[in-house]
């Protein structure tokens, strides 16, 4: 049936015509499968579209009574290709990982193929999620559906662009230093990043351990709470979860009435473009007329955090990428004489520049002799940031900054790595201090979207969503991206 | 096979020899997934993702192998940590699937403990214990062709991941040691110790007990010489052979003027020598950096207390309890407090016979040497307790003399029959029927009345004579004692 119009459609919608009974499963998932034939040509956010797989799922779901159904059933979603799902070819956006079809579920995957949610197919990232554009893909170079010379941002590049190009109703990223929040600031969506170790991260293929989080984009607030509803729980297979302290529910909550927002001095100086200090500082007034009260404070440890995420992640990377060695899975160079030319050889080919550029420095960070000026010096500073957070939650309930320095820039335009490292300057304190995040769609600059980043203590999601979603009734912000053009 | 190597000592050296000890647990299942343990299985039939190493796949420690090594560091007098945490090892091998070992590093689960050992010559000797720490073992490769029987140059190589994943503790001892013959004792008693505890099969043949062992060589007042490591002794015999020919190589280097090379050296059982298998110049660069998909593991003093408590009664102990409670002396109670079984069998045997030092001496004299003769263990022993106690309780009633209690006991380690049923079938028991006696005696007096006149005189000596006479009669089945006493009775 030709009547949906996934452009429009939320989640919660999708859950609505199907609980009506006006469309069905398969009609729905149909509906998006033709939505990426139409625009995912010129956007690129999947790297695999599973449409019989999807449509037999849906199948399933419509055999079924709808009464019998749960809330989220037949409701179709994308996964970003960091997550393993059984059965499914998953990538990682690496060349090593080609052909490589997890023998498991991800633990969220389990969760959502147990909810019974559709899945579309696996979605574009910087490889090894070691990126803030998508550019680092091994496969394809994603393009942000509000302007597809730009990049989507990254490394979720692919379940931004997805849910900003109206291809899929919501999707799971990860975020180890802004990749669910950066990229959904860039394309316009809702993008959030739960509190270290509410989602379990069994099955999401490790970038940096302790800074990885499996969260949802959306294109509402409530969306994305009920998706972490889905996936948030303690999970014995990953010994770093601890769930939520309870479930979010549907945020509803009208003002901001008796909270603190701080305003971090040191994420909304010089290194932020007029345009997006001029978005945020509407946001800012928007907290003032919905009763909420905004002060600005300062935690010089902030600037530090670049340069600890970038001795860390690459630390934990380097021993986290070793097990891609040829031996069991995956890429193997064919032609080796021996054991030590086929280790080298197969790395050498199997992983993209920035990739090698990580091992490399997180090698370094960790040999014997480096370790303390580094990889212990990179820690101590994580502590003082962590402090530093900790002190600040005594006096406000939330901090807030912008997501990203810039809007999107354009494809290729930013070569140097150190230049697009900068970019992650108000995300990555909020993974080394492992705080929930989220990305609102707070207006636009020269025509592209800015997000509005709010920062929570430990487990505050539900106070944390319900303000955002205070905020996103307050901005009314579209989230459609204007592809008219494009879709054939 | 090179003779007999001098000690180091008679050479003027001295040897300094730290032990590493690898000791496999025998925890249901392995120690970061669900996979249980096995031995000899088929390849590759104990795995899941975690322990090939999948991408995504996260650890979760075994709590019993936490136990286990608890255990371990508690009888070795080891402080236990309140606090331990795991390290990641990276290096890349193809038997270690994630290219990194989950170990620990600088906070181990005991530190500074140490074990008395009993040396051959009866003296003791005190080892420290350097460190206990836990971590997963490896998986095991198969080279196939190639004439090296290494990776290097085979024509391809198998890996199989049972192994991978087991869970391990390493046992890492001070350089206290200095001769061959310590290391062997100090092996054999830790394999002991670590047996009772139940933690393990402690089985060299089989790997669950590993050794290393670094060795350097000095002039006595000397600083410490360069170390090499010496790996694949998988025996004790093998430990000792591996130290004694590496020893001798390093002092023959050195008096040849040559300097040793810090390198791992191979022990070749079948040649009895030693060979450098690499280099050790360039020290391999393991990374370590904690583990961060582990929480840090907290040990408080509930905890400890809780697995002192399941701590079984370990050798020392049981070495004083056994030389106070049953009178027995030093060397023995050391004998039946360093095997386990041997020790229990022994107790089960003392309370049947109510008689300890016989049961001892039996124990440790023709049980264990038919033990050792037939190369089984205490349990497959064909000689229950119950069954030594009633060839003891034949001897105490006068049944049988000692000889020939050895007799029916070697019958008995062969036909599996009860000793009274050998008595009986082989005609064996000893004549203290003061009738019979009598009667023989009688006869024999009357029959030789002219040493019998002798004796009446005043010469003892005849007393033998008499004696010889009626074990010739009775095929030496005569109780001696009733027999003396008989014959003064109708020599009189």
């Amino acid at each position: 049936m030709g009547a949906i119009d996934v452009t429009t459609l939320t989640a919660q919608g999708c859950r609505d015509l199907l609980a009506a009974r006006e469309v069905s499963s398969v009609e729905l998932t149909r509906a998006y499968l033709d939505r990426i034939a139409a625009v995912d040509g010129a956007v690129d956010a999947f790297l695999k579209v599973d449409e019989a797989g999807a449509l037999a799922a849906a199948e399933a779901v419509d055999a079924k009574p709808v009464g019998q159904r749960q809330p989220w059933e037949g409701v179709p979603i994308g996964l970003k290709d960091v997550l393993c799902v059984k059965g499914m070819e998953t990538t990682c956006g690496s060349k090593i990982l080609k052909g490589y079809i997890p023998p498991y579920d991800a633990t969220v995957i389990a969760r959502l193929r147990a909810a019974g949610l559709i899945f579309l197919g696996k979605l574009n990232m910087d490889e090894f999620a070691m990126g803030s554009s998508t550019e680092n893909s091994a496969y394809k170079v994603t393009h942000n559906p509000w302007d597809l010379d730009r990049v989507p941002g990254g490394s979720s590049g692919g379940s931004a662009a997805c849910v900003a190009a109206s291809e899929a109703p919501w999707s799971l990223g990860t975020d180890t230093g802004g990749s669910i929040r950066q990229p959904a600031s860039l394309c316009g969506v809702v993008g959030m990043k739960p509190t270290y170790g509410a989602v379990s991260r069994y099955g999401l293929v490790a970038y940096a351990s302790s800074l990885d989080q499996i969260g949802p984009l959306a294109r509402t607030v409530q969306d994305a709470a009920a998706l972490l509803d889905l996936i948030a729980l303690r999970d014995p297979r990953d010994s770093t979860s601890i769930g939520l302290s309870e479930p979010v529910g549907v945020p509803l909550q009208e003002n901001l009435e008796g909270l603190r927002f701080g305003v971090v001095k040191e994420l909304v100086g010089a290194a932020i473009d007029p345009g997006v200090r001029e978005v945020f500082d509407t946001a800012v007034d928007a907290i003032g007329s919905l009763g909420g009260v905004c002060e600005e404070v300062s935690l010089p440890s902030m600037e530090r955090g670049i340069a600890a995420y970038y001795l860390i992640a690459p630390s934990e990377a380097s021993s986290n990428l070793a097990r891609f060695d040829g031996v069991r899975y995956g890429h193997r160079h064919a032609d080796a004489d021996d054991l030590y030319e086929m280790y080298v050889r197969t790395r050498s080919e199997g992983f993209g520049a920035e990739v090698k550029r990580r091992i490399m420095i997180g090698t370094y960070a960790l040999s014997a002799g480096y370790y303390d000026a580094y990889y212990a010096q990179a820690q101590r500073t994580r502590t003082l940031i962590i402090n530093e957070f900790a002190g600040a939650f005594a006096t406000f309930d939330y901090l807030i900054s912008p997501v990203s320095p810039t809007v999107a820039f354009e494809i290729g335009e930013i070569a140097d790595p150190l230049q697009m490292y900068q970019l992650d300057l108000c995300t990555i304190p909020v993974n080394l201090a492992g705080l929930p995040g989220i990305s609102l769609p707070a207006g636009f600059s020269a025509g592209m979207p800015v997000g509005l980043q709010i920062i929570g203590p430990h487990l505050s999601e539900k106070g944390m969503l319900n303000a955002a979603y205070a905020m996103e009734q307050k901005l009314q912000v579209n989230t459609v991206a204007p592809l008219g053009e494009v879709a054939r | 096979m090179s003779a007999q190597p001098r000690s180091a000592t008679d050479r003027g050296w001295e040897a300094v020899i730290g032990l590493e000890i690898h000791v496999q647990l025998s925890t249901r299942t392995k120690m970061f997934c669900g996979c249980e343990l096995s031995f000899g299985d088929p390849p590759n039939t104990h795995v899941c993702p975690v322990c090939l190493g999948h991408p995504g796949v996260l650890p979760v420690t075994n709590e019993k192998a936490i136990e286990y090594a608890t255990r371990v560091a508690l009888a070795l007098n080891c402080s236990i940590a309140e606090r331990t945490i795991f390290h990641r090892k990276n290096y890349f091998y193809p038997d270690l699937p994630k290219a990194y070992q989950i170990s620990q590093y600088d906070l181990p689960i005991g530190i500074g403990g140490h074990l008395d050992v009993e040396l051959d010559d009866g003296s003791n000797m005190r080892v420290g214990i350097t460190r206990v720490h836990m971590e997963e073992d490896a998986g095991k490769l198969v080279h196939a062709g190639g004439a090296s029987g290494r990776i290097d140059g085979a024509d391809y190589s198998l890996v199989d991941f049972n192994r991978g994943g087991t869970p391990l503790v390493e046992i890492v001892t001070e350089p206290d040691i200095s001769t061959p013959d310590q290391a062997r004792s100090f092996l054999t008693q830790l394999r002991s110790l670590v047996e009772q505890l139940g933690v393990s099969d402690v089985n060299m043949e089989e790997g669950s007990l590993r050794c290393d062992a670094n060795v350097s060589v000095r002039k006595p007042g000397d600083p410490l010489g360069t170390k090499t490591e010496l790996k694949n002794m998988n025996s004790f015999r093998f430990l000792h052979r591996g130290l004694e020919a590496e020893i001798e190589r390093q002092i023959d280097s050195l008096e040849f003027g040559e300097r040793i090379a810090q390198a791992t050296v191979h022990f070749d059982p079948a040649t009895g020598t030693v060979s450098s298998l690499r280099s050790k110049e360039e020290a391999h660069d393991y990374r370590y950096f904690p583990e961060p998909d582990l929480p840090p593991i907290e040990l408080d003093e509930a905890y400890v207390g809780k697995v002192r408590q399941t701590l079984p009664e370990l050798p020392a102990a049981r070495k004083e309890r056994l030389a106070g409670q049953y009178g027995l002396a030093p060397k023995d109670a050391g004998s039946l407090s360093s095997n386990k079984r041997l020790g229990d069998y022994f107790e089960a045997l003392a309370a049947a016979t109510g008689d300890a030092r016989t049961s001892a001496n039996w124990v440790l004299g023709d049980f264990s040497a038919y033990l050792n003769a037939a190369c089984i263990d205490v349990t497959q022993s064909a000689v229950s307790v119950t069954a030594l106690a009633e060839l003891l309780g034949l001897v105490a009633d006068g049944t049988l003399s000692g000889k020939m209690a050895k007799e029916v006991f070697e019958a008995m380690t062969t036909s599996g029959k009860d000793a009274k049923t050998i008595v009986a079938e082989k005609g064996l028991g000893q004549i203290s029927d003061a009738g019979e006696l009598e009667g023989i005696i009688a006869r024999l007096v009357a029959a030789n009345p002219g040493p019998a006149e002798e004796f009446r005189q005043g010469r003892e000596k005849v007393l033998g004579f008499f004696v010889g006479q009626v074990m010739k009669e009775t095929k030496g089945q005569a109780n001696p004692a009733m027999v003396n006493e008989l014959l003064r009775k109708y020599l009189a």
